[in-house]
Order: structure tokens, then sequence, then C-alpha cells
């Protein structure tokens, strides 16, 4: 009854957003339907997508985007920044003495920055790292509880680095009384964190909002939380604005009901579905992590995900950032770009030279596709049930170039005869933060890829080489600085063949531990 | 008169210092927030809910302050 509602309002839209949004948004809508389409098989266009599975539009908005595709995360980066303190709502998986739970680590409150300071940061960033080109405004708060700083952010980064993207994430409920400026603006997309459309669940996971000057509770509070996040996804629809869905999955709670929120999503016109493992540690002092509601196992993640994979894109790579976080894959460096530094440094923004450097990431970026396709090719014709899951250790650039014992985190794989497909990430770094080497994080990074049967790295020692072998985990150095997928690919089709001539039998693994903790502050996503 | 903010408590997630009508909520140099007595009317004639008490994320941190007698509208 909503979309209704709101259709008159598409005219307007088309003053702000140009003339052709109707068909960009025809084909976002065309899009969807690849994943059934591409038969059981072949069901991600999502986290995978390239450029032959999108249209030309829209795969030139979010190709160099690496929050949008999988792939495009290995070789671009992005930063937050902390403007944005205030929220309106209360959600149980958050403590507001620290920061998001789901969106930061908590316990590690934020940098928190003025609008012309984090115009200053986005520009040192940009200008130190050229593979920069997003800067989104992710909280602490909800970005758009703090219009005025973050409208003010977006338009002092929009005049002196025009060429970066904007993006800004939000939990919908004022969403809809700034969609208009948020056109203006030329914001590339926007994300809103919706875990329900039922009001009985919502009640569940907030015990408020703060709405027309008024807070309410349980139900009603939900009520609105839900009809808000709705029509503003229905207004960014109809204004040619592309919209990604967050969802924190919640095990008992909304686990179940996500699938239908991920329909009620994608019927408006949503691009892509983020659905996010909970973060609820005791220590955390959340409502969740106080009253012991676990978070999802990385299977029982992995199984909604695909189970929501065939009505729409579905994203897999997101790394629960910082709402500080600065950098591209594996590195972390927003130690580098502490407001005192930043507030120091000259600032020289070329425009020429990021775009050249750019143009050079596009053509390594092309070597990893090529290289994937020419080793798919040698997959062609063979056809087998077996699928099994690989971590990878690497630092970006497509590549399996990371040391084991340096990993923040694996990159997992599902290799099948229709080749390797992204599914997650694993992270480690905490368990490594005592230096590595040490018995007690080996176990913990064994049972964060407990469900991989091999890892791929650049280099491992002998010892936790051993280990990982007794637990039935694989590790493979023999791909050392060469492209994830094709080596995938490449040691899969060997191990079909050793499985046919019965050199090795396929066993199943079991499950794997998500670890609790959002990202500091490192990769790109 | 008055609604005051419990020091230990606050966050200074900034929150409720746009929503105050009377514009007695500021910063203070600790990057905290600080209600002015005196420009607290507790939003009787401007709201039903005292703005800061229903935004604040954080409980029992914008509390009535007793030293000072209730505010009566005008
Ligand atoms: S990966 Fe990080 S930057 Fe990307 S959507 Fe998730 S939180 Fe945002
Ligand atoms: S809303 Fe509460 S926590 Fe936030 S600044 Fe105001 S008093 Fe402090
Ligand atoms: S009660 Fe109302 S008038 Fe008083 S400080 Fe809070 S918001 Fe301002």
């Amino acid at each position: 009854m909503q979309t209704e509602q709101h259709q008159s309002g598409a005219d307007g839209a088309e003053n702000h957003a140009g003339a052709n949004v109707d068909e960009i948004m025809q084909k976002v809508a065309e899009h969807k339907g690849c994943g059934t389409s591409g038969g059981s098989g072949k069901a991600s266009c999502g986290s995978g997508a390239g450029e032959n599975d999108l249209p030309t539009e829209i795969w030139e908005k979010v190709k160099n985007h690496p929050c949008y595709s999988e792939e495009a995360h290995h070789h671009y980066a992005r930063m937050h920044v902390a403007v944005a303190p205030a929220c309106n709502i209360q959600c149980n998986y958050c403590n507001r003495k620290y920061d998001c739970a789901n969106e930061s680590r908590p316990g590690v409150v934020s940098e928190k920055l003025t609008p012309e300071q984090a115009a200053k940061k986005v520009l040192a960033v940009a200008s130190t790292i050229p593979q920069m080109t997003v800067l989104g405004i992710a909280g602490p708060g909800d970005p758009l509880a703090n219009p005025e700083k973050t409208f003010k952010t977006f338009e002092l980064v929009a005049k002196y680095a025009p060429d970066i993207k904007l993006c800004v994430s939000t939990n919908g409920l004022t969403l809809p009384d700034h969609v208009e400026r948020l056109s203006k603006y030329n914001i590339d997309h926007v994300t809103i964190t919706i875990n329900m459309v039922d009001p009985e669940v919502g009640a569940k996971i907030y015990p408020w909002v703060y709405y027309n000057k008024k807070r309410y509770h349980g139900v009603e509070a939900a009520k609105i939380l839900t009809d808000r996040q709705l029509q503003g996804l229905e207004m960014l629809t109809e204004r040619g604005i592309l919209s990604k869905i967050n969802s924190v999955m919640i095990p008992g709670i909304n686990d179940e009901h996500l699938v239908e929120v991920n329909k009620a999503v994608k019927s408006r016109g949503a691009f892509l579905h983020n659905i996010m493992p909970l973060i609820s540690a005791p220590e955390h002092g959340t409502v969740f992590g106080l009253t012991g509601q676990r978070g999802p196992t990385a299977q029982e993640l992995k199984a909604l995900q695909d189970n929501c994979e065939g009505e729409m894109n579905m994203m897999r790579h997101c790394r629960q950032c910082r709402a500080d976080a600065v950098g591209l894959l594996g590195e972390d460096r927003s130690a580098e770009f502490t407001t005192d530094k930043v507030m120091e440094m000259e600032v020289s923004y070329d425009l020429e030279a990021r775009k050249a450097y750019q143009e050079a990431v596009e053509k390594e970026r092309q070597a990893v596709v090529d290289a994937k396709k020419a080793e798919l090719a040698g997959l062609a014709g063979e056809h087998s049930d077996i699928k099994m899951l690989i971590a990878v250790a690497t630092k970006g650039s497509g590549k399996v170039n990371e040391h084991f014992g340096h990993a923040k985190e694996f990159q997992v794989y599902e290799l099948s005869t229709s080749g390797a497909k992204f599914v997650g990430h694993r992270r480690v770094d905490l368990y490594c933060q005592g230096g590595y080497g040490e018995e007690d994080s080996l176990a913990t990074i064994i049972r964060a890829i407990n469900d991989c049967h091999a890892v791929f790295v650049a280099k491992i020692g002998g010892c936790p080489k051993n280990d990982l072998k007794a637990a039935g985990i694989d590790p493979v150095d023999q791909y050392a600085g060469e492209f994830i997928e094709q080596s995938a690919i490449a040691y899969f089709k060997d191990y079909l063949d050793k499985v046919k001539s019965g050199e090795i039998q396929h066993v199943e693994r079991g499950d794997a531990q998500i670890r609790q903790g959002a990202l500091t502050a490192a990769e790109a996503a | 008169m008055a609604y005051k903010i419990v020091k230990d408590n606050c966050t200074g997630c900034s929150a409720c210092e746009p929503e105050c009508p009377n514009e007695a909520i500021s910063e203070s140099k600790d990057g905290l927030f600080i209600i002015d007595p005196a420009k607290c009317t507790e939003c009787i004639g401007h709201h039903d809910q005292p703005q800061c008490v229903a935004v604040c994320p954080i409980e029992e941190t914008c509390v009535i302050d007793d030293n000072y007698p209730r505010y009566q509208a005008a």
C-alpha cells in the first residue's frame, strides 16, 4: 500500500535525478532476476558481480565501490568519518556508552570529528591512498539524526574532492525527511539497516525510538520504524538512488524472519542485501550481550545468505567496520590519520594523479578477471556434487599474498565445478594480538576456519602447518603471489582428480565460529 | 527550572542539544553536555515530553534537579 502512496512522488523525482533514472531503475529491477534465472549452480550475481553480469549504467556506478562488489574491494578502499554521534533509536545490540556494536568495535570510542576536520581528513587520506574512492558516513550514531553535520561534510568533500563517491548509512527513521537533500548531494548509495518488517519482531530488537518529539516503546515504536524505513526506501528508489540493506542476524529473534525482510526490500527496489552476524559479547555491555543472546555460527549465516540469494544480490564481504575506518583490505591505516596528524598535514589533492593511479588499478584488476576466466575454461564439462570451502590469506589485489601468521582475516571461497565463489571472511586479528606462533591463537584460528578444507597462504611455519593438517585443514603455500580465484580453481581441479582416482576421499567439514568484534580500520569492502 | 545532566552517564553524543526548544543545552569543555537551569522550562508549553529525556540514549542521565522549583508555564 505504501508503494501506491509514493508513486505520485515519482514525477517530482525526475527533476532531481535526471531523465534516465527510470531507465536505470528498470534495469536494476530486471537485473535482480539473474540469481534465479542462472540456475542453481550459478546463483551469485551479487557479491561477485562483474562487468558482464550488470547493466552498464549500474556497473559504472558501482565498479569502483568497495562496498558494492566483492571483486572491487580487493582494489579500492573506503573510509568512514565519525561526524555523527547522536542517535534517535535504541537497539539491543548497541551500547551507546561506547559505539554501535555492529558497525564499530565496542569499547573503543571513535574519534569524533567536526565536518571541517572530517573534510580535511578525507583530503589527506585520498592524497595518500589513491585507491580511496568512497567516503561513507556511518555514525557512530545515525548520520541522518545529525543531518547538519552529515550534509556539511558531504558538501565540503563534494567541493574539494569531486571524484569521491559519497554514501551514508542510516537506521531509516528520519530517512523520508532527507531523501530530497540526499538526491541533491549526488549521494551514490544509501545503506539502511532493516532488521524486521514485523513490529512484533521489532519490539524484541528496539526498546524505543524518538520520533516527532516523543519517545515511543515496544511494538508501537517498531511499527513507526518499519513504516519509515520502507517509505524511505521507496522514495530512494523513485529517485534512482541505489539502496543497500543491512540486516543483523539474531538467532531466535529475526533469523527466519529475514527471508521475509529480504522479499520486502527487494520488492521496493533495494539493490543489495547484506546480512551480518550479531556481535554480542557480554563485555560489550549491550542488552543482547547481557542477556546471553548468541550470534550465528558461520554455517548458519551462510545458510541464510544462500537462502536469500535466489531472491536478490547478497553482499557477503561486509566487515562491519568502525565508524572511523580507513584503508584497503588487509591494511590498518587509521593510526596514520588521527586528528592531530591530519590537521598538521599539507594536503595537495591531485585529481589527475588519482585518475592515473586508478587506471593502473583497473589494468591490474582486469588481469585478475582474465586469469580466472582462463583457469575456469579447464573446468568446463566437469560435473561433480562436491563443494568445498577454502580460506585465503591475502592483503589485496586479489592475490594469495599474506603470511599465515600475519593474516588479520581469511577470505573464504566456495569451490565447485561452477568455479570459485566468495562467500565471506573470517576475522582472526584479535586472536593474534599477543604475537603469533602461540598455541592459543592457533586453536582459535582453526576454530574460525574449521569449515574449510584448505587454507591458502603465501608462507607458513612448520608448527602451524602440522597443527592445521591434524585438524584436517590442508595448508597450501604453492600458490604464493598468484591470483586467488585462478589458484583456487586449479586446486579444485586437482582435488577432483585425486578423488576420482581414489587417492583421497572427500569428507564434509564441520561448522566454524564467527569472531566477536568489528573490524578496527583495515580493509576495503 | 530544571533538568540536569548526570555527568558520569553522559556520553557526549550531542543528541539532546538540537532538540531543546530553549537552547538550554550546550557542550562543555570536556565534550560532555550541560543544561543551563535558568533556560530550561522542562519543555512545558513546547512538548509533551522533556526532549532531553526522550532522546538521551542513556537511562537516568537527564534527570530533574531538585534544587530548583518546578517550572510553571506562564
Ligand atoms: S564493509 Fe565496512 S565500509 Fe563496507 S558496507 Fe560494511 S561496514 Fe560499510
Ligand atoms: S543525549 Fe544524553 S548522552 Fe547524549 S549528550 Fe545529551 S545528555 Fe549526554
Ligand atoms: S527539559 Fe526541555 S527545556 Fe529543559 S533542557 Fe531538556 S530539552 Fe531543554
